[in-house]
């Protein structure tokens, strides 16, 4: 094993655990007509979620956001799951009737303000007993911004520069109580000791405000720290602030140099590799054996990629209304409109913006010459997370090889049928992992920085 | 709208109404910053039978010197206690003018969802310099707040109607899990800001949140309830909630002296509220007083662990014995309890 042994920037670790969370997206291809998936934002599905997962010993539960609602030429997107709560309401809900998980708000750092953002985490990480955590998010879109008050206020170039200061304004005013602030009586001069709550202000083009905080350190100190962005400002951000990353390099070879990259921009900020865990997403599929968990796995894909998906995927490239064309016959003979795409996809990438005519000409010669149909040239193209296939003892020991080379520390599950995904890796996944010695059989702390088996903060986060 | 029954409402924040309650209230200071407390106090106001239980906020700490410098925010509370909770309603005050008006409507129609139609919203209009301060804007002038206020209930309401309450088809034959014609921009433009919607949060189960303003605000016709100081009820839209500051005694006497105690402690500026200083018993009678003219009150006990236990042990009953005011029922939400319909949707209304 030694000698093939990849570089991920930390040694081999036969001790090595898996960290699992669930990052519930909460819209998109999830799996909605089946009679057994659970009606999408009611409360009483999330809470059977969480206590599910919290049997299953999971370290965190994680709410996705979008800040509008996706749409297909104007109109709603009508295929998809759509429609879900606030992440920090939610969360809070939920804390009240759970007791060990962490609970991770994905929001976002254009359409907030900080001061008033870094307050509601902080309440959600005090009431939970230090079980917060924050996914940092970024957005550039004016379309987004049409609901907000600054609506596409910020360049592209700067939105990591915004999201860096908005962090570091974030981290000061959670550590702008000293751990004894309070006093211990009502006899005391005064309810908390003068000058142990110190006032922060930022004043720049990006960041600016005078906030005292409200709320003190949780028992975790402040909330944990995730970061998803897969750009190289993402890298940095995540590099200078981050305690987690959620990543999108699930496949092994792609696992391996992220972790590589990371650790060596980790070093330049001074931080050990252990300060930062590394949890990319990940779907599973398991089965009784292979070919039932292929099978499934097919259907599953089928369902996401369905006729009706796959005309409004390209309805989204050509511009036009194409629902008169047969998903199952050739690709659309007329030419596709001019202008790039719309941004109303939400979370198209950058690189996705621009060239699509190019793009639709390669489409074209791929499915003449493979001969495939709307719906066959949907399935070949649209990407799918390298999801996990099998029975849950091989995918147990594909994991510990992630980990033990520690290209990986987890990862976070996302489910393409709720409850039934979550509650096969439960009941079915989880014993396996306990079995070779990979998983917790208990929770040993409290907190979620605990569960994660970070180091302690920094003197930032605690001050004397 | 009034008769001889009485919603009755009270806020929980910190450790009571009276800046010097954390003196009095016979647990560590601290203590008001945990969960425990708060689960304690909600679940005590239910069980009471009060019909809701608000939550004082400001986005700046709710007191300066010696007094109280903590305070979790009000609609994380809210959230935190919807779970455990099954019929008291539930009602952060949430400012208009420190936080986006679209994360607002979003947040409390959630909290909607968490509590299975049980919230509410008192609507806060913080206009000083230290509170617009946090987000880096300057104070507006008393025009431009109240255009604030009225933009941003607006937004608020029309955005929770952005979902008609069948959007979610789940048409197997077409694929469609929403139907577009049933979900729709908002399109709002107010003097400081525009939003198009719709929400991401689908129609909260009550319709549109139970929305409580101050009666200072002058907001009568967007409201449900209105919060008024002093003993007028006067002729309203919505339903008039008188508010009731609290110091209890076993004598008019003893109640004299522990206000005077209370506020050697920390003085408790005096407003146009109505102030109770006295024994239970004269509490039965102001508020039996109160509903001949008005809908509701809200009470502000001065200390929790005083006045509130007090509430709850020699007021309450009598008061249910009188059929003055009656629980909720388990599972009902706030408008059911308040007797209020739950609105049409505007946008369903229109096509």
């Amino acid at each position: 094993m030694t000698s093939t042994t990849p570089d991920t920037g930390a040694p081999y670790d036969p001790h090595a655990q898996v960290h699992l969370g669930v990052f519930q997206v909460g819209v998109g291809s999830l799996i909605w007509d089946d009679p057994a998936a659970a009606p999408h934002v009611a409360i009483e599905t999330f809470v059977h979620v969480v206590k599910l997962l919290e049997r299953g010993l999971f370290d965190a539960f994680f709410l996705g956001e979008g800040l509008r609602v996706r749409e297909n030429r104007g109109r709603v997107y009508e295929l998809d799951v759509a429609g879900r709560p606030d992440a920090i309401t939610q969360l809070a809900a939920l804390a009240g009737v759970t007791e060990k998980i962490g609970l991770v708000a994905t929001q976002n750092t254009t359409y907030n303000f900080p001061a008033d953002l870094a307050r509601r985490l902080a309440s959600l990480d005090l009431l939970s007993g230090g079980r917060a955590g924050w996914n940092i998010v970024t957005t550039d879109n004016a379309w987004t911004g049409a609901n907000f008050r600054h609506g596409g206020w910020l360049e592209h170039e700067r939105r990591y520069e915004r999201a860096g200061q908005f962090v570091a304004a974030a981290k000061e005013l959670w550590s702008s109580w000293e751990p004894d602030a309070v006093a211990d009586s009502g006899d005391a001069k005064s309810w908390a000791r003068p000058g142990a709550i110190r006032p922060v202000e930022r004043h720049t083009d990006l960041v600016d405000f005078r906030a005292t905080a409200t709320v003190p350190g949780s028992r975790q100190g402040r909330p944990v720290l995730f970061q998803a962005g897969d750009s190289d400002g993402g890298r940095e951000l995540a590099a200078a602030h981050a305690d987690v990353v959620f990543s999108a390099n699930t496949e092994f070879g792609k696992a391996v140099a992220y972790a590589a990259d990371l650790r060596a921009r980790l070093a330049r900020y001074g931080r050990s590799p252990d300060s930062l865990r590394i949890l990319p997403g990940a779907s599973v599929v398991l089965g009784d054996t292979v070919r039932e968990a292929e099978e499934k796995a097919r259907w599953i894909y089928h369902q996401q990629v369905s006729p009706a998906r796959a005309i409004a995927y390209f309805e989204q490239y050509w511009g036009t209304d194409l629902s008169a064309y047969d998903p199952h016959g050739p690709l659309p003979d007329i030419p596709p409109s001019e202008e790039e795409l719309d941004p109303s996809r939400g979370t198209l990438p950058i690189e996705r913006r621009k060239g699509k005519l190019a793009l639709i000409a390669q489409w074209r010669e791929k499915a003449e010459r493979e001969n495939l149909s709307i719906l066959d040239l949907a399935r070949a193209v649209t990407t799918r997370h390298d999801p996990f296939v099998g029975t849950p003892s091989q995918v147990a020991d594909r994991w510990a090889e992630y980990v033990r080379t520690r290209a990986v520390d987890g990862f976070n599950i996302l489910p393409d049928q709720i409850p039934a995904s979550l509650e096969d890796i439960v009941d079915r996944l989880v014993p396996e992992l306990q079995e070779r010695g990979l998983y917790r059989t208990a929770y040993e702390g409290d907190t979620l920085r605990e569960h994660l088996a970070l180091p302690p903060l920094a003197p930032e986060g605690v001050r004397p | 709208m009034s008769g001889s029954r009485l919603f009755l409402a009270v806020d929980l924040d910190g450790d009571g109404a009276h800046p010097a309650a954390w003196r009095h209230s016979g647990r560590p200071p601290g203590s008001v910053l945990t969960p425990q407390a708060l689960r304690a106090s909600v679940s005590a106001a239910e069980t009471a039978g009060f019909t809701l239980a608000t939550f004082a906020d400001t986005p700046v700490p709710p007191g300066d010197g010696p007094t109280p410098a903590g305070r979790i925010e009000a609609g994380t509370r809210a959230a935190f206690v919807s779970t455990t909770t099954d019929r008291i309603g539930l009602a952060p005050t949430l400012h208009v003018t420190t936080t986006e008006p679209f994360h607002l409507a979003t947040q409390l129609a959630s909290l909607d969802h968490a509590s299975n139609g049980r919230a509410g919203w008192v609507v806060g209009a913080a206009g000083d310099e230290a509170s617009l301060a946090t987000i880096g804007a300057t104070a507006p002038d008393a025009a431009a707040l109240r255009r604030e206020v009225l933009d941003v209930v607006d937004a608020a309401r029309l955005l929770w109607d952005s979902w008609e309450d069948d959007a979610v088809i789940k048409e197997s034959r077409t694929g469609r899990y929403l139907d577009a014609d049933r979900v729709h921009h908002v399109d709002f433009e107010g003097a400081t800001f525009t939003v198009k919607g719709p929400l991401i949060t689908p129609r909260p189960p009550q319709g549109q949140v139970v929305v409580l303003a101050p009666a200072a605000l002058d907001v009568d016709d967007r409201a449900d309830i209105v919060l008024v100081d002093g003993p007028d009820a006067e002729d309203r839209e919505a339903l008039a909630f008188a508010e009731v500051e609290i110091v209890l005694g076993t004598t008019t006497a003893q109640a004299e002296e522990r206000a005077a105690r209370l506020d050697a402690d920390a003085a408790w500026p005096r407003s146009r509220r109505l102030r109770h200083v006295g024994t239970p018993d004269g509490l039965v009678e102001l508020l039996r007083s109160l509903a001949v003219t008005f809908d509701g009150v809200r009470l502000h006990p001065a200390v929790l662990a005083t006045e509130f236990e007090l509430l709850i042990s020699d007021v309450l009953p009598v008061l249910a014995d009188e059929g003055l005011f009656r629980p909720p029922a388990p599972g009902a939400t706030l408008r059911d309890s308040l007797g209020l319909p739950r609105p049409a949707n505007r946008f369903a209304a229109a096509s």
